[in-house]
């Protein structure tokens, strides 16, 4: 056994391994990126998700743009309140309330309820019935289109179709609006976490043609806006619309529409 | 003479970006082929930091092949002294350009150090030893093997996001589709072998 070439080997690997740790210790000291110590602190609060739902690329990018106050404190969707309590207390600002969102489907028309021109045989995507003609095999033109484009985008598990409609699970929805923006269709809104009736339509067909294709379609008959107390429903394009602030929550759209077009959740 | 020696560079840069190609005939490198070609921008931006930490290393491993490990008669620790050689070398790289080229850092982003347990990294600079490739041939050998594998992880990013379109049973979702897709680009790149 050459003992000298064990020598050389171990102190040449040692002296290099040395050199290494040496040289980027001294590299690390010199190369310091100052970092907007809030910057991190603020990054700690966000979800982490890196959903996007903020319109930065990333929890890290906003927590940036927060720190250089570029964004407000309540910026993050996902967090809500709580998180932009905590990142205001960090930052040393005060947030006028946010109140909490979900996303909401304006299409009860499943399988049962609609009516369908043709069966559909194809890419099982909700971009794609663009290019097929009546804009999809349902009947309903405005209607949702079920194949789920929305499930899959959805960051949380939120929204699932059942029964050939979307449907948006209030508790785990967190408001990122991912849905609404992928949605072809564009029946998916975000509307006030607290709202109990919702207009679940957005047919802008004629009352007699929504008759004919849809169970549960709004035909624009106007007669929940002549019993709103609050006149919280205008009727335009065929189609009520529940405006959520003026709403006292009374039901009486509820009960009175004939044709179960409003929702209550 | 010149011209012959760049015409061997042309060879051999052409073999090791295509007919050998490190993912698709040389199994290097499968961690990232598969994990981050969901998308074709992450994909891209994984294949430019690939292309760059392999040219770089290239260079630095057979610089300190030929000046340390053969001065020394230690040729036997290379992989060793390599795998060290190449963290280092992504670590200072990730600080010098978070400091003075922080644009590319944040395009590269957490493609650099995922990078530096690499096995294509490790791979082409122990190939170039193989080879007995000088300090040129090494460098331009590693780049060209890191222009294969961004040429590969991209058209595997594009095929996967086109196949998100399609109805596939569910035994194959996932990542078994993905397989199948990798050993069928395999297949294509044989049609290379006969270049050279």
């Amino acid at each position: 056994m050459d003992i000298n070439a064990m020598i050389t080997a171990v102190v040449v690997i040692g002296a290099l391994g040395l050199l290494i740790g040496l040289f980027l210790g001294i590299a690390a000291k010199k190369l310091k990126v100052e970092v907007n110590p809030k910057e991190e602190e603020v990054l700690g609060v966000l979800p982490g998700n890196n959903c996007g739902g903020c319109g930065y690329a990333g929890c890290a990018a906003l927590a940036a743009a927060i720190a250089n106050g570029e964004a407000p404190a309540n910026a993050c969707p996902v967090g809500g309140k709580k998180v932009g309590d905590t990142i205001a207390g960090i930052m040393g600002v005060e947030v006028s309330d946010t109140v909490r969102m979900t996303a909401w489907v304006k299409c009860a028309g499943d399988c049962k309820k609609t009516t369908r021109d043709y069966e559909y045989h194809g890419v099982e995507d909700c971009r794609m019935l663009g290019f097929v003609p009546n804009g999809g095999p349902k009947s309903c033109n405005y209607g949702c289109l079920g194949f789920g484009t929305c499930e899959k985008e959805c960051p949380f598990d939120a929204i699932h179709v059942i029964d050939g409609v979307a449907v948006v699970d209030k508790e785990k929805c967190k408001a990122c609006g991912k849905c609404v923006a992928i949605c072809p269709k564009h029946i998916i809104e975000m509307v006030p976490y607290d709202a109990k009736y919702l207009v679940a339509c957005s047919s802008k067909d004629k009352g007699s043609v929504v008759m004919k294709d849809c169970k549960v379609g709004c035909i624009g008959c106007g007669i929940c806006k002549k019993n709103c107390e609050s006149e919280a429903i205008e009727v335009t394009d065929f189609l009520a619309k529940i405006d959520y602030e003026k709403c006292i929550k009374c039901g009486v759209c509820f009960d009175k529409c004939p044709k179960k077009a409003i929702a209550k959740k | 003479m010149i011209s012959d020696s760049i015409k061997e560079l042309l060879i051999i840069a052409i073999g090791s970006a295509l007919v050998s190609n490190v993912v698709l005939s040389q199994f290097y490198g499968l961690c990232p082929f598969l994990g981050v070609s969901k998308q074709l921008k992450t994909a891209s931006g994984m294949g430019a930091a690939v292309i760059f930490v392999i040219t770089l290393a290239s260079f630095v491993s057979s610089l300190v092949y030929r000046f340390l490990l053969q001065r020394f008669h230690i040729e036997y620790l290379k992989t060793i002294v390599f795998i060290l050689v190449i963290a280092a070398l992504v670590q200072f790289v990730e600080l010098v350009l978070k400091k003075k080229i922080p644009v590319l850092y944040k395009s590269l982003g957490v493609f650099l150090p995922l990078i530096t347990t690499n096995c294509a990294v490790l791979g082409t600079a122990l190939t170039n030893v193989q080879e007995e490739y000088g300090v040129l041939f090494s460098t331009v050998n590693g780049f060209a093997t890191a222009c294969g594998f961004a040429l590969s992880i991209c058209i595997l990013a594009g095929i996967r996001e086109k196949m998100q379109y399609n109805n596939i049973p569910k035994a194959f979702q996932g990542i078994p589709i993905v397989l199948v897709t990798a050993g069928l680009m395999a297949i294509a790149f044989c049609g290379f072998s006969g270049l050279l």
